[in-house]
């Protein structure tokens, strides 16, 4: 088996030739949010706990980076990367949520609950409606405390 | 290995023989997510996030740190099981070898350094201010 000379074995169709569903969508996301959070979350959680091990000027400098640089002369690059950060944060956000009540989602299937095409639809629009919804009302509650 | 051909057994295909266990552990530290990972984002929200001081004192709590290390563990044995069935998915040939090893590389790295990190702020003896004690 070389991989690249033509069988005569009949394959199985490919992703594109299904009609997008919402159990297609959650899937998709839990997979696209959870590489999300082990990757630019994690990597984030780390670069945090090193700036607050390395004391307050490193801690200082880290939040100056990402959320808010109080400096009158401002860089560009903190510019860029002060809207950048609340960008990442917020997707963190969304991910993390996503990521939970897909995982949740889960383990009913585990279960050997929910397959049915009625159910699972519902649940899987349920799971990222519920995502979105836990997104929007965290940062709501983050701002109203910030006034 | 299965009982496959006797070829297949020397390339290494069919089942590996673990599919339940990373099932399982997947599940298991799935679970340990939930509640650490539940704790800190709860947490986060709570902090004054701009105030070093305050977030020091926070994690250098002996029963927040225990559990910092304690998510540190459950979230990096949990994305390096994710993460090892993305490259397998996508990732074929040679570069499926040097993937895995990256993918290690970062999950035990970025663990040691994340709970070396927790225990020194935990660890590291509070200096007294101008005036205190």
């Amino acid at each position: 088996m070389a991989g690249n000379e033509p069988s005569a074995r009949p394959r199985a169709p490919h992703l594109q030739v299904y009609k997008w569903g919402p159990a297609m969508a959650v899937s998709i996301l839990h997979r696209a949010s959870g590489d999300g959070l082990a990757i630019a979350g994690v990597g984030l959680f780390l670069w945090w706990l090193g700036a607050i091990a390395a004391g307050p000027e490193a801690y200082a400098a880290f939040v100056a980076c990402i959320w808010h640089d109080p400096s009158p002369e401002i860089t560009l690059f903190h510019q860029i990367t002060n809207i950048l950060g609340k960008v990442v944060l917020v997707g963190l956000t969304w991910a993390f949520f996503q990521h939970l009540f897909s995982g949740l989602r889960h383990f009913v299937l585990d279960t050997g609950a929910g397959y049915e095409l009625k159910s699972n639809k519902l649940w899987s629009t349920v799971v990222i409606a519920a995502g979105v919804f836990a997104t929007a009302a965290t940062w709501l509650y983050i701002m109203a405390e910030a006034l | 290995m299965g009982d496959g051909t006797h070829l297949g057994k020397v390339r290494g295909l069919g089942s590996s023989g673990h599919g339940s266990q990373h099932w399982l552990q997947q599940r298991l530290t799935a679970l340990g997510n939930i509640l650490l990972v539940g704790f800190f984002v709860v947490s986060l929200i709570r902090l004054p996030l701009g105030d070093h001081a305050a977030v020091l004192r926070w994690a250098a709590d002996p029963m927040v740190a225990l559990a910092l290390i304690l998510m540190v563990v459950s979230v990096f044995w949990h994305l390096r099981l994710g993460l090892t069935v993305l490259i397998e998915d996508y990732v074929h040939g040679p570069m499926l070898l040097l993937a895995t090893v990256l993918l290690n590389f970062y999950a035990i790295g970025g663990a040691a350094y994340g709970i070396f990190t927790i225990a020194r702020i935990a660890l590291t003896p509070v200096v007294a201010g101008p005036g205190g004690m």
